[in-house]
């Protein structure tokens, strides 16, 4: 007897009966509509395409090898490497462990020290943390109210055991974007391998590692409206040439350094949305940008106690991050969830009940963290969403803010850092 | 995660918001949590003479769940004596409004704020 749950169909049902109007998606950091013709590439290659890129004896199998190598191109083609240089994975959280394992192992005679900073992903610090336990040494570098990562604590941070320095492009949190250039030259200087996690930026703004020095780069296809399930980790095979031990074993596919048939596809699909961003993403970039500026301004200018969180100089074009004061994020969403899709920094929003930990590196202080929205633009984002999300959005702080104790008490003229608060 | 139906319904139209006069004798007021926790309940109750609560009001910064939780708990202390307000269990809001478990903080801090109002209560009777 199988035991198949059955498609909570309901629920999702009364999703779509509550609102006659489509939700509008302002949550393109957490992951992104594949493009249309992004599916359209893929379809063949389900059921008329269907063969393993592996199979050397017939069509099939040459069939999906080539449409591999076409995408590898695509690929290699919107980050400037060269094709041989990528290595295809599930995603970018497996590139990430591919790339800091992978390093660890392979340059173990080298060194066993590790840089990174607390603003990193979990796929990054987790695999940190995992060398941390194989006997490794990790630095974990703080950041300023920026977000950004003070780049005289990471030279200092430099030992003669220090075999890479692992730091994200762009925040997916904040969208705050380091300055690459710079800690590129530090470790060209001290000889020290350079990888990046640039999963929010490959695709949306111009990114090109071999231009600033970054030797690894992880990425993946579903921020940049491709589908979820592929990714990849571009790798120097040139001055220099870095090899990463595998960490998954059963064949030797691309290359010996990532075993399993490949997704041919999602690989597919991701080769398409690469050329699809090659051609757009400057544009889509410069118009998302004006949106989230005006959407950002609207709360600014109507809206009291608002905080943009991260440098608002350095970062990705389509995302801002808000901290509406005295106002908790969760709840907050849930005035306009049924309209409106978005991220909180809140504690209520995680598992754990902590409260974003990129937050807190940036200096913010628990409430603000607990008060944050995420709002994160994409393609298929229009001018009058925007005015919805501004009008909606407003509207919640209010409602949330007539409920709240603490708004009161701030309105009243209390100082609240004096307040004994009786907490449990 | 899914809301139940009546969290979701005392969030959109929550149950008796609002402020009590703090500085009447018959008023006690309970404030719990903190504002670094993501989670604060001001709860008020005001007392007849016979003992009985007449009204009670909340306020509080939290998520769905907390103010749910709270509203809820105003809702169920009128008309209570404080003995039986006293016995209201969190886990009695936990039921009522089906909390996933990890949302049980919240209806413990609504406990917290029903005994916390009932002692300022009864420390200004003294």
């Amino acid at each position: 007897m199988g035991y198949i749950r059955e498609l909570n169909l309901k629920a999702i049902l009364a999703i779509e009966t509550m609102t006659n109007k489509k939700i509008i998606y302002l949550d393109n950091n957490s992951t992104t509509p594949c493009d249309p013709r992004v599916v359209e590439a893929m379809l063949p290659y389900f059921h008329n395409m269907p063969g393993n890129a592996a199979s050397r004896n017939h069509p099939f199998g040459w069939q999906a090898e080539e449409a591999v190598d076409y995408a590898r191109e695509q690929i290699a083609d919107l980050i400037s490497v060269d094709p041989r240089e990528i290595i295809f994975t599930s995603g970018a959280t497996e590139a990430d462990n591919l790339a800091i394992k992978g390093v660890f192992e392979m340059y173990a005679r080298k060194g066993n020290h590790i840089i990174t900073a607390k603003t990193e992903h979990k796929a990054v610090l987790d695999s940190c943390k995992k060398i941390e336990k194989m006997g490794g040494e990790v630095t974990y570098l703080d950041v300023d109210a920026s977000g950004r990562v003070n780049l005289q604590d990471l030279e200092n941070a430099i030992t003669d055991k220090t075999i890479l320095v692992s730091l994200m492009w762009a925040n997916n949190e904040t969208g705050v974007i380091q300055d690459m250039k710079a800690i590129g030259d530090i470790c060209e200087k001290h000889g020290v391998l350079f990888m990046s996690d640039a999963t929010q930026a490959v695709g949306k703004i111009p990114v090109n590692p071999k231009e600033v020095g970054v030797h690894l780069m992880a990425f993946t296809a579903h921020k940049m409206y491709g589908p979820k399930g592929v990714g990849a980790l571009s790798d120097s095979r040139k001055s220099p040439r870095v090899k990463v031990t595998a960490q998954l074993d059963g064949g030797g596919h691309e290359r010996g350094m990532r075993s399993g048939t490949l997704n041919v596809p999602g690989i597919v699909g991701m080769g398409k949305a690469a050329e699809i961003a090659k051609k757009e993403m400057v544009a889509d970039a410069a118009r998302l940008s004006v949106l989230r500026d005006k959407l950002e301004k609207a709360f600014l200018d109507t809206v009291e106690e608002v905080y943009v969180n991260g440098s608002t100089e350095h970062r990705m074009p389509h995302v801002t991050n808000i901290s509406f004061k005295h106002v908790e994020g969760e709840g907050l969403m849930m005035t306009f969830n049924q309209n409106i899709a978005v991220s909180s920094g809140s504690a209520c929003t995680s598992a754990s009940l902590e409260p974003s930990y990129v937050l807190i590196a940036l200096g913010l202080g628990d409430d603000l963290a607990h008060s944050s929205l995420r709002l994160s633009l994409g393609r298929f984002t229009t001018d009058e969403e925007i005015e919805m999300a501004i009008s909606s959005i407003s509207e919640g702080v209010k409602h949330m803010r007539d409920l709240s104790p603490i708004w009161e008490m701030y309105k009243e003229g209390v100082d609240l850092d004096s307040v004994v608060w009786q907490e449990h | 995660m899914a809301y139940s139906e009546k969290v979701i319904e005392h969030f959109k139209n929550p149950k008796n918001v609002g402020t009590l006069d703090k500085s009447k004798k018959n008023v006690g007021t309970g404030l719990v949590g903190a504002p670094e926790c993501g989670d604060v309940m001001r709860l008020q109750i005001e007392v007849s003479d016979e003992g009985k609560i007449m009204d009670a009001k909340f306020k509080t910064f939290g998520c769905g769940s907390a103010i749910a939780s709270s509203s809820l708990a105003t809702e169920w202390l009128k008309g209570k004596t404080l003995d039986e307000a006293e016995s209201i269990d969190n886990m009695d809001i936990v039921e009522e409004l089906a909390l996933p478990p990890v949302k049980i903080h919240c209806s413990v801090l609504a406990e917290d704020a029903i005994k916390s109002a009932i002692e300022d209560y009864k420390n200004k009777q003294a």
